[in-house]
């Protein structure tokens, strides 16, 4: 049984890896901003079948209470050895390209808070020589693009964030997994018609994000196909790519 | 995956602002016009379209409440599929108490549309089986109605058409099995006279009963087709577990498919090769063989096409199923799938509530435009003098008249109806 901390529980990638896990009979400690829809997945994930299915609030960007939610969950669950770090905003790029706070706060959900968790889970982790710190990046951290570099770069320092710290655990007999997955349709992105052969469900991901942690995976690209598409946007020489619409 | 906002026969065409719903304490979104919960598509015509207005897509509405493994009791939200409820309750023991031809259907939409299956003559429909729900009106209400509580709501709201407010969560029973697998039995029948005989028999015996009829059979053939009976099998059905392959329509063919060649080849043959008898089949291919081929609504072409559902009452029944035949058979239209059921007479759930004592005939037709209207008001005429009606969640053609004919009490839905939604479908009957 695996005991599971999810930060960022109520985002519809996180949820549905949530009752993967729950169906397998493993405990749950669920970690968002919202009490009523931590209490709607937690109750969901209890009639699916986890032995324990807790939660706590917590905004990330409040780093002094980072501390005492990972103490919590480790209360509640007897233990941790999964965590799962899902939270994140889609920035809007225009207005991080007017307001220079609106890049700060970006920066502080999408990057800081991400490597604050890290930084404490990561200690505890290695002090014990077990566990698996999996962490959903993303794709857009893979190269900067015009149309949302705000949030790419911030995801761009979590990736490196996470090689870094995959080598330093590495010995510790700790994994750390970076997630980068595509498009993905989630309600947000119902009224989009006609979403072609790329786009995924949140579903699929998480099956992916599953699999990726049991196989101990170091990074993946969810679908795989992100991995070919990714390598080619990388390589793509900068005097082509500055004249790009991506 | 079909794209939110289309209805399964993909006719008629509208174009809608989705607007998801995610969680079920929030409240209604802010639109224009009017509103209409969306779930998984799967009526066949304009009951769950709203031209130029909004659908609320109530997918993301997919979480369990509450599951007693002792009573079968479940409390889910609307936008639960029936694929999911099986996954989750075949493997304790429980199974679906009343399901259509297809798993990929949401709770709400059951209840609004009140469903029906192969078990009517001892089940009735979903909303015999609905025990509460919780209605969300645009006034920002929540009202929980059951028998006892919002009665009047909770009997407009089963078969309701998704008119009365958004179902946000339902609560229900399931059926105890004692296997995942069927006891089918197979018989041909040669004529209408003969499917009535097996269908009074067989209700006896059985829980699940169904035939297939050939809609192009004429002459001596008239009236043949294949009589499927069934019981959930014993815990010791033990037999290997047969494969379903899972097949696609990968594109939408520039034209239909279906013709009235390929179709009377490919009926003789499937009445000639169904081997009659016993057998133990799995429920999936059993309930759902459709479900197995993804997308086949594709097969009709771009233009989609029309299914047609009705019911006669039994006085009629003979005559005027045999007048629907000899019709659908002399226009060389009609499809592979003819479908012909008895339903027991059983007080309805809901006010708008199809299902009626009476024999069901439902097939589908490719729309080839004025052809495939005119033949469709002609089975209305029948239907109509017959006493019968037709099914509104199939239905995207029927006009006005019709719909207040065959459902006598559409008034009493007036004082339930919520001011802030409605339906291409009810638009149409309501001119």
């Amino acid at each position: 049984m695996r005991k599971v901390l999810i930060i960022g529980a109520t985002s519809a990638i996180a949820e549905a890896t949530a009752r993967i896990f729950a169906t397998r009979g493993d405990a749950l400690f669920l970690v968002a901003r919202n009490a009523d829809r931590l209490q709607a997945i937690a109750t969901d994930l209890g009639v699916r079948g986890a032995v324990r299915a807790a939660h706590a609030t917590l905004d990330v960007a409040d780093f002094a209470a980072h501390q005492a939610v990972i103490d919590q969950a480790e209360r509640e669950l007897g233990g941790l050895d999964t965590v799962l770090i899902a939270h994140g905003t889609l920035s809007d790029q225009a207005e991080c390209e007017k307001s220079v706070d609106a890049l700060r706060r970006e920066f502080n959900v999408n990057a800081l808070s991400t490597m604050a968790l890290l930084t404490t889970l990561a200690n505890l982790f290695e002090a014990r020589k077990n566990g698996t710190l999996a962490v959903i990046s993303s794709v857009a951290g893979d190269r900067g693009r015009q149309s949302n570099y705000a949030y790419g770069s911030a995801k761009a320092a979590v990736s490196a964030f996470l090689s870094g710290l995959r080598q330093r655990l590495a010995k510790s007999n700790v994994d750390v997994l970076t997630i980068k997955p595509g498009f993905v349709d989630t309600p947000m992105t119902a009224a989009i018609a006609n979403k072609g052969a790329l786009w995924a469900k949140p579903d699929q991901i998480a099956a992916g994000i599953v699999h990726a942690i049991d196989k101990r995976r170091s990074v993946v690209y969810l679908p795989w196909f992100w991995s070919l598409i990714m390598l080619i946007i990388k390589h793509i020489p900068e005097p082509i790519f500055k004249k790009l619409k991506l | 995956m079909p794209a939110v906002g289309t209805s399964w026969g993909r006719y008629p065409r509208a174009k809608q602002t989705v607007a998801p719903l995610h969680w079920r304490d929030e409240g209604l979104p802010d639109a224009e016009g009017s509103v209409l919960a969306y779930g998984n598509g799967r009526s066949y015509g304009d009951v769950c379209l709203n031209d130029g207005n909004t659908l609320l897509h109530t997918r993301g509405l997919d979480r369990y409440i509450a599951f007693d493994p002792a009573s079968g009791i479940l409390r889910c939200e609307a936008g639960v599929l029936f694929a999911d409820i099986l996954d989750f309750a075949v493997p304790q023991g429980w199974f679906l108490p009343v399901t259509p031809g297809t798993r990929y259907i949401t709770v709400g939409g059951a209840i609004a549309n009140d469903v029906h299956g192969k078990n009517h003559h001892v089940a009735g429909t979903f909303g015999e089986h609905l025990l509460r729900f919780e209605l969300l009106r645009s006034d920002g209400r929540r009202l929980e109605c059951s028998a006892d509580e919002n009665a009047d709501l909770y009997a407009a709201t089963i078969g309701g058409l998704g008119l009365t407010g958004v179902i946000v969560w339902a609560e229900f029973r399931l059926q105890r099995i004692a296997s995942p697998w069927m006891a089918q039995e197979t018989r041909r029948f040669g004529n209408l006279a003969e499917f009535f005989s097996l269908s009074a028999q067989s209700e006896r015996d059985y829980a699940y009963t169904v035939a297939w009829i050939d809609c192009t059979a004429r002459g001596d053939r008239f009236g043949r087709g294949i009589f499927y009976s069934a019981n959930h099998a014993p815990a010791n059905a033990a037999i290997a577990a047969p494969r379903q392959r899972r097949l696609s329509v990968p594109f939408t063919p520039p034209i239909s498919l279906i013709n009235g060649l390929s179709l009377s080849a490919f009926n003789e043959l499937y009445f000639r090769r169904a081997h009659e008898g016993h057998e133990i089949v799995h429920y999936e291919p059993y309930f759902y063989p459709l479900d197995a081929i993804g997308e086949w609504n594709r097969i009709y072409g771009p233009r989609g096409f029309l299914q047609y559902q009705c019911v006669v009452p039994p006085a009629a029944a003979e005559t005027a199923t045999a007048e629907l035949l000899r019709t659908i058979a002399a226009s060389g239209s009609g499809s592979f799938l003819a479908v012909l059921k008895v339903f027991a007479d059983r007080p309805a759930a809901g006010i708008l509530s199809f299902p009626r004592a009476g024999t069901t005939l439902a097939l589908d037709f490719p729309n080839r435009g004025a052809a495939t209207f005119a033949l469709l008001d002609r089975l209305d005429e029948i239907t109509a003098a017959a006493g019968g009606a037709v099914y509104p969640a199939k239905d995207a053609r029927m006009n006005g008249a019709r719909f207040r004919q065959y459902f006598p009490r559409w008034q009493e839905m007036r004082g339930a109806i919520d001011p802030k939604f409605s339906s291409g479908f009810w638009r149409r009957v309501m001119e």
